[in-house]
């Protein structure tokens, strides 16, 4: 990858710095200091060990859900609801962690994975199988996944799968052969994203299934033409992405919080979002994106608590950052560099 | 007559799905008039913020500028108009806010899309997650609006039997507006220059290019009229039919709209029919819901307008054609 110093280091800085100064205006205007916030921010993100522990954890996450997002752009997918398919690899994991006695960790922890996977790729295959046969654009389709699973979610735990005699409403813990161990202290989630990343950009570039995605995201016509079956690489697009996003909440429910609660995952998928479009959906490029987003939602409880600003502060200024670096004005400078990603070409495509 | 009929181009099986419903609405109405009316009130209550958010798409597309962002305008426009008339304690000076919102909100959707070239859906997606941001930092707890909103009948349309209590009664401005600005905007599409204008710019830009139709001013015109009628919507929900403003409220019915849109094939009328049969679907489930007819769980009950979103668009997203240029940004050629 060819980095060039406006499009990869100049347009992210300047996007983040300009919406931070948006940010303390805002901050400033509800009678908070905008300097302590970001104090409290950069301490709690990035400075203690117990913070950057915390924020790698979350980047490795962001990194994983980036990915399935990214690979679905480069096949020309916008694959908005990894949020569902994350919700229901976590709850596949989960079941398979608290419900599989006796075996070794070897074979607990691939084994609740898979299955994690599958069940992301079963929700994101669906909307791939409804786009490549009935012409449903995924962008509909994957967001009413998303509170279809939702609802699905939300229901099994308070029934099937719920923990009885307990006052909030849970699943049992997972086994701890079903648990990810931490490496000398750090998320190990964090490195299996990275290694992920690579087996990504990989696939995309090295393997026919790869250039397949790649061509079709460029141009489904001239793919087509070139004999690659569309359809089928639509569907397999899709499943792709959505195993990659099951297998994101799958680690999260191993690595971090050991049970499942619908609440704990909200906000995977739509920061994956805007991990991938800031890394301008490259493997590799979007791990800077997802530290400092990780750090940010790492201190986002801090920052109410320590500061006063709501949390949803961070919402507000991932969202601005986003807008700065993907639109106006900037935009002009990014596309002088490059073509744009392209995801869609209409409703009928 | 036949022309009109020519021209909206029903199919043999939606007619037969409109005769249906007919018979079994009359069917309801004389067992049980009271019932009916209200769950077919309540169906349009449902079904008219969707059938005019699919409106924002329509102006919009049949441009050919597909807007994702529904969603974000009608929760910024709903935000604004909230707390302005809350604060301002003038209900009208609220709504007026919320369509402006929704107009800037659209403009900042059509800089990015028409003049920058920006992929339509990423934008359109940027303006949601903006909007979601914003407004969910900004949200203070317990403001309320005045309650001076009126609800009246129409004098003489609201006697008419069978439709008139559903449709003329009890309702506030904005929703008998829907009624009336629907139609109009079909008429415009159709019957008009502008209209035109509209369609061949949607279908072939470069044609109606070369026809001296300037492309960039007839797409931003639309999206920011699209935006004015998103901003309408907004301020329709949170002033008028639920009185407040919370957290996302939209709830994907900006997608759910596009879909209606979709089902409908992008003229008005067949996306009103479409939101109308979806609320009526939601009415009845509800009725259901609180007659006790069922004893399906909560979370599946408030699923349905999502499934209902799928299966529509499963059943006609093949077989009907988008406006030809949607989404495709036009860049002029250089000789």
């Amino acid at each position: 990858m060819k980095i060039k110093v406006t499009r990869d280091i100049f347009i992210p800085v300047a996007s983040v710095l300009v919406a931070l100064g948006f940010g303390a205006i805002l901050i400033a205007a509800q009678g908070h200091s905008p300097l302590q916030a970001y104090h409290v921010l950069i301490v709690k993100g990035f400075q203690s060990t117990v913070g950057l522990q915390s924020t790698l954890s979350k980047a490795g996450i962001l990194i994983m859900s980036g990915l399935a997002i990214t690979i679905g752009l480069r096949a020309g997918l916008f694959n908005i609801g990894a949020q569902g398919q994350v919700l229901s690899g976590a709850l596949a994991f989960t079941y398979i962690g608290y419900r599989l006695h006796g075996v070794p960790m070897w074979i607990h922890i691939p084994v609740a994975l898979i299955v994690g996977a599958a069940f992301g790729a079963f929700v994101g295959g669906f909307a791939g199988f409804l786009k490549a046969t009935r012409g449903v654009h995924e962008v509909i389709s994957t967001i009413m996944l998303n509170s279809i699973m939702a609802g699905i979610v939300d229901y099994l735990t308070q029934n099937q799968f719920r923990l009885a005699n307990q006052p909030n409403t849970r699943t049992p813990d997972i086994l701890h052969s079903a648990r990810l161990p931490h490496i000398f202290g750090y998320p190990s989630g964090f490195l299996i994203a990275v290694l992920l990343a690579g087996f990504v950009s990989w696939v995309l570039k090295r393997t026919t299934t790869g250039f397949e995605f790649e061509s079709v995201g460029r141009n489904r016509y001239a793919a087509w033409y070139a004999g690659i079956s569309v359809k089928k690489t639509i569907i397999l697009g899709m499943l792709v992405s959505g195993a990659i996003a099951g297998f994101t909440g799958a680690i999260f429910s191993s690595e971090t919080t050991g049970y499942f609660v619908p609440a704990f995952y909200s906000g995977i998928g739509f920061d994956g979002i805007t991990v991938a479009l800031l890394g301008r959906a490259n493997p590799y490029a979007i791990i800077p994106g997802a530290i400092f987003i990780g750090g940010m939602r790492s201190a986002q409880s801090a920052i109410q608590f320590e500061a006063g600003v709501a949390p949803d502060i961070i919402n507000l200024l991932l969202a601005l950052v986003l807008f700065f670096a993907t639109a106006p004005l900037l935009a002009q400078l990014i596309r002088s560099n490059t073509k744009s990603i392209t995801t869609t070409s209409g409703w009928g495509s | 007559m036949q022309k009109i009929m020519m021209k909206i181009r029903f199919k043999s099986w939606q007619f037969a799905l409109f005769l249906l419903s007919l018979a079994l609405w009359i069917y309801c109405y004389v067992a049980d008039s009271g019932i009916t009316n209200s769950v077919v009130a309540s169906g349009m209550r449902f079904g008219m913020p969707l059938a005019l958010a699919a409106m924002v798409g329509i102006m919009c597309e049949r441009s050919g500028v597909i807007n994702i962002g529904i969603e974000g305008t009608m929760l910024l426009s709903g935000f604004t108009g909230f707390y302005v008339a809350s604060y301002s304690n003038n209900i009208i000076f609220g709504l007026i806010i919320a369509i402006l919102t929704g107009m800037l909100t659209s403009l900042v959707h059509a800089l990015m899309t028409v003049m920058w070239k920006m992929d339509q859906i990423i934008a359109g997606t940027i303006i949601n997650i903006l909007a979601s941001g914003l407004t969910s930092f900004l949200y203070k707890e317990g403001s309320t609006v005045p309650n001076s909103w009126p609800i009246f009948d129409i004098p003489i349309l609201s006697r008419i039997p069978l439709i008139g209590a559903a449709l003329f009664s009890q309702q506030g401005p904005i929703q008998y507006f829907g009624l009336i600005l629907i139609p109009a905007i079909w008429i415009m599409m159709n019957k008009t220059r502008w209209g035109l204008r509209t369609r061949s710019v949607g279908e072939n830009p470069g044609a109606a290019d070369t026809a001296g139709i300037s492309v960039i001013r007839i797409r931003m015109t639309n999206v920011i009229i699209g935006g004015a009628i998103g901003g309408l919507v907004g301020g329709f929900i949170c002033l008028e039919l639920v009185g407040s403003f919370s957290k996302d409220f939209t709830a994907g019915a900006g997608f759910t709209a596009l879909a209606l849109m979709i089902f409908g094939r992008w003229n008005p009328l067949g996306a009103f029919a479409a939101a109308i049969l979806f609320g009526l679907a939601q009415a009845l489930a509800t009725q259901l819901q609180i007659f006790g007819v069922d004893n399906v769980p909560n979370q599946f009950i408030t699923m349905l307008p999502y499934v209902f979103t799928i299966l529509v668009l499963a059943f006609s997203a093949g077989k009907v054609r988008p406006p030809a240029a949607a989404g495709k940004s036009y860049e002029k050629e250089q000789s």
